[in-house]
């Protein structure tokens, strides 16, 4: 219900870009066109419709992956999408993984050795990587390990294998290895910020009386601290990490950019740049669409850990 | 020969502004199939005794010295996973909050199995047979069917229970209860002594607990402990210690105990506890701040008079009406409140008490029925203005003292704020000198009105919650378990204030209470709730010395027998 509220709106903020940002017809036809064929060209696309047959036409349109022709290269929107699309979800999944395989085991090593050496440069690392922004680091990781040392490339994809209409890099050596700095640079804070996280809801787990109770029943620490504490833990984390993943896809634009990766974001970016609307429209609804569906998700994963939300609806 | 034998104990917190001594040189023993009780008021430390036995210290405290012999076998300096092994095998602990003892996430099966695999390796067979037998010994009906429950599907002393059978589960030769009963109502309370007390003979287990609660002391203990700020002050039977006892302390600790065979005028205060500032002189009404203004519209007949009320919770929303579900909290209730009286209301959790309150403090509306204040019906005064003539005359105060004050107000200003909101007074100076009067009146001093609330304790807090009902000169006070959160001692302060402020005021007064000894010492009627509905309403004397209605009968069996506490130096009132 909330969800169709949500994609309901944003498609009505993606659609009066439409109407409100430029005349798309300045941006489709050359300097010496007549003002006759201006107006046929309106006329023709519908533009001079009222506005509620329009936002009709188009949403009824979106609901079925037409978002219309790209203003400047004439090829449906949807196509232009799909072929970014793999792109980018590559990158945000890996990027995911490493935040969380990386970041989960950081926090709960943090809050069980609050006092060590480790856990304190840890800390004081992850503050620098909260701080520094996505292009400083992605900069400085393909000054270091591209211009360098040159290991490892520093745009584009590297080679990639079609499946059906998918293209992966999982399967080529270069695709690979061209995934690699971008997705650090994607996870980066990601993951500094799910480490705290973990860190700050296992510190207030371990405090609780259950966990004090499972120690005094004799229970050892890597029991207590496993089963019992990190499951609890993350009961919350589940949260914040869906809302994280919807921004991993959202905005790896940034990285998109610096690496040159060829994904959605890119694509984004410069249908910015040429005032491509059915392309920005398109994006917006297709992030939003992203957006809902991890959240559904997260709910019923929720649904999965808790007990206690279960039987609220039995 | 002892089962458990601590000797010269000590223990400390070291902090940055040098070492507290938080248990210093106190020696214990405990006996097979006994029950001794350590009491003691809180920062006694009592419980720190208990994790110490355990190994379980919180840091940074420390034991740094004496020793601790488990059969004659000396534990406190084994390793830590040594300790481990004997905690739950050998030591069971019980905690006080059994809401929050359990892991939420997993099925009371799982808990039990996992730790009675961990100390008997009996299989997962035989051990989830013994997980059901241990349920049913502990009273939880169908074991078969409950064990595949998680904790929030039982109540909390249904949840107490499992707490135990899982401290029970390897059949440890030591128990160590914190404070088993003290989040639990009295007749929950009944039940879970009694099957401590059963377990402990048929098991010849020993068992420390420790209490601030002189009626659980008197329930189930055969020794008490008596602590006093890391000292034990003294130690003996429990008879002994209820009875005659010889410390000073413990004199004035007893002393405090609200008790529910006589009334009495006035707790004593004896000086071994904080220092009250005692407040000889009635005040003069008739000059004083607190008696001008007082010219209220005369009223006849009943100050506060409630007519059918009902109050519904919704329990399960839905989108459609008749899919909802909701549950009467307070059902047709009605009663009278003579002016001048203490009207005391009593019953277990959930019982509607506090919902009654609010109602008539207006935080609540009712879903129907009326509260008359005088002839005025409350329910049906239209706007907030005319509703605020009735607010200043009415007051509360609530059971948190840690909650109820802002914390970042100073208490200047929380005293000063409903003087101010009802322009009670002409000039800023003036509302000054009616604060710190008020402070001053309720035993804080005036040097309080400069600080903020986390700077004092509960007991305190509880004297500033009460400072700022009187700063409206209100004629009636709703007192919602005014010191329930209070140890004895400061129990006993308040509710001499509250005597005295009715008194010299002659306040009207609403008192909800869950214990029936505080209403029998507060209270000239009252009225017993049991699920929303009022069952009885008496004369305090009347209902405690022949209760008519079957569950005051009950409530009152049910009470902690404190009949052989010591009298002296009581002030008993002549009915």
């Amino acid at each position: 219900m909330q969800s169709v509220i949500v994609m309901f709106t944003v498609g009505l903020i993606a659609f009066s870009m439409f109407r409100f940002v430029g005349d798309p017809i300045n941006n489709m036809v050359g300097q010496d066109t007549s003002e006759q064929e201006r107006i046929e060209l309106r006329e023709r696309l519908g533009l001079n419709d009222p506005f509620l047959v329009q936002f009709g036409r188009f949403s009824l349109n979106a609901v079925q992956g037409d978002f219309g022709l790209s203003y400047k290269y004439r090829v449906p929107v949807s196509e232009m999408i799909a072929e970014r699309m793999p792109a980018t979800l590559e990158l945000a999944f890996v990027a995911a993984i490493l935040s969380l395989a990386i970041g989960i085991p950081l926090g709960v090593y943090t809050a069980l050795k609050r006092h060590s050496f480790l856990s304190k440069l840890i800390m004081t690392t992850s503050l620098i990587g909260v701080s520094l922004p996505t292009f400083l680091t992605g900069i400085m990781l393909i000054l270091f390990f591209g211009v360098v040392l040159r290991w490892l490339p520093t745009f584009g994809r590297g080679d990639v294998i079609e499946l059906g209409s998918w293209s992966t890099g999982f399967l080529t050596a270069s695709g690979l290895k061209s995934l690699i700095l971008p997705s650090i640079t994607l996870a980066l804070f990601q993951l500094t910020l799910i480490m705290r996280l973990v860190r700050a809801e296992m510190l207030e787990v371990l405090r609780t009386d259950f966990v004090k109770f499972a120690k005094a029943r004799g229970l050892p620490n890597r029991l207590v601290n496993f089963k019992h504490a990190l499951k609890n833990t993350l009961v919350p984390v589940i949260t914040i990490t869906g809302l994280q993943l919807g921004s991993l896809i959202a905005f790896a634009i940034i990285t998109e950019s610096v690496f040159q990766w060829p994904g959605m974001g890119l694509l984004f970016i410069q249908a910015i740049a040429d005032v491509d609307i059915p392309i920005m429209a398109a994006y917006l609804v297709l992030i939003a669409f992203f957006f809902v569906m991890i959240n559904m998700i997260v709910d019923i994963l929720y649904y999965a850990v808790d007990p206690r939300l279960r039987a609220d609806n039995e | 020969m002892e089962l458990l034998d601590i000797k010269n104990l000590q223990i400390e917190f070291p902090s940055r502004r040098g070492t507290v001594v938080a248990v210093k040189g106190v020696n214990l023993t405990v006996r097979p199939g006994e029950v001794l009780g350590v009491v003691g008021e809180s920062g006694a430390g009592k419980s720190t005794i208990g994790n110490a036995v355990i190994g379980l210290l919180d840091p940074p405290g420390e034991m740094s010295g004496g020793e601790v012999f488990l059969k004659g076998e000396k534990i406190n300096d084994l390793s830590s996973e040594e300790k481990r092994k004997i905690r739950g095998r050998r030591i069971g602990m019980i905690f006080q909050d059994p809401l929050t003892s359990l892991d939420p996430l997993q099925t009371i099966e799982q808990q039990l199995v996992e730790t009675i695999e961990l100390h008997l390796r009996l299989g997962k067979k035989k051990s989830q047979e013994r997980a059901v037998d241990l349920l049913r010994q502990v009273g939880i009906d169908d074991p078969e069917i409950r064990i595949k429950n998680y904790p929030h599907q039982f109540s909390g002393g249904m949840r107490q229970r499992v707490v135990i059978a899982l401290a029970l589960c390897a059949e440890p030769e030591v128990i160590i209860a914190d404070e088993p009963t003290t989040a639990l109502d009295v007749s929950i309370q009944a039940q879970i002594l009694e099957l401590m007390r059963k377990l402990c003979r048929e098991k010849q287990v020993g068992m420390l607990i420790i209490t601030h609660d002189m009626g659980v002391i008197a329930d189930i203990t055969d020794r008490v402990a008596v602590m006093y700020q890391g000292n034990l002050v003294e130690e003996g039977t429990t008879q002994k210690i209820l009875g005659d006892p010889d410390h000073p302390y413990t004199k004035s600790l007893i002393s405090a105990v609200p008790r529910a065979d006589v009334r009495l005028r006035r707790f004593p205060m004896v000086d071994y506890i904080e220092k009250e500032e005692d407040r000889k002189v009635l005040l003069d009404i008739s000059t004083h701040w607190l008696g001008q203004g007082r010219d209220f519209g005369k009223i006849e007949g009943p100050l506060i008079s409630v007519k059918d009320l009902v109050m519904t919770f919704v329990t399960k929303q839905a989108f459609l009406k008749k899919n909802r579900q909701s549950f009467n909290a307070v059902d047709s209730v009605s009663f009278d409140i003579k002016q001048g009286e203490v009207f005391g209301i009593v019953g277990e959790s959930g019982s509607g008490k506090s919902t009654i309150a609010r109602l008539i403090a207006g935080l609540y509306k009712p879903a129907s029925g009326s509260v008359f204040f005088g002839e005025t019906d409350l329910t049906k005064v239209g706007s907030e203005r005319e509703m605020d003539v009735f607010r200043k005359q009415m007051q509360m105060i609530f059971q948190d003292p840690f909650s109820s004050l802002n914390g970042r107000m100073r208490v200047m200003d929380i005293v000063a704020e409903p003087i101010r909101f009802h322009k009670l007074a002409s000039s800023n100076r003036e509302v000054e000198t009616i604060v710190t009067d008020l402070l001053e009146h309720v035993g804080l001093g005036r040097q309080a009105a400069v600080r903020f609330p986390h700077e004092f304790s509960g007991g305190q807090r509880q004297r500033i919650s009460i400072a700022r009902a009187l700063a409206t000169r209100p004629r009636f006070l709703i007192c919602d378990e005014p010191t329930s959160a209070l140890d004895v001692s400061i129990q006993a302060q308040i509710l001499n204030l509250l005597k005295d402020l009715q008194e010299e005021l002659g306040l009207t007064m609403l008192f909800i209470s869950h214990d029936l000894p505080v209403i029998r010492q507060m209270c000239d009627r009252v009225g017993v709730m049991k699920k929303g509905k009022l069952v009885e309403v008496a004369e305090t004397e009347a209902l405690f010395t022949d209760p008519q209605a079957s569950y005051t009968q009950e409530l009152l069996s049910l009470m902690p027998k404190l009949d052989f506490l010591s009298h002296e130096g009581l002030d008993v009132e002549a009915s």
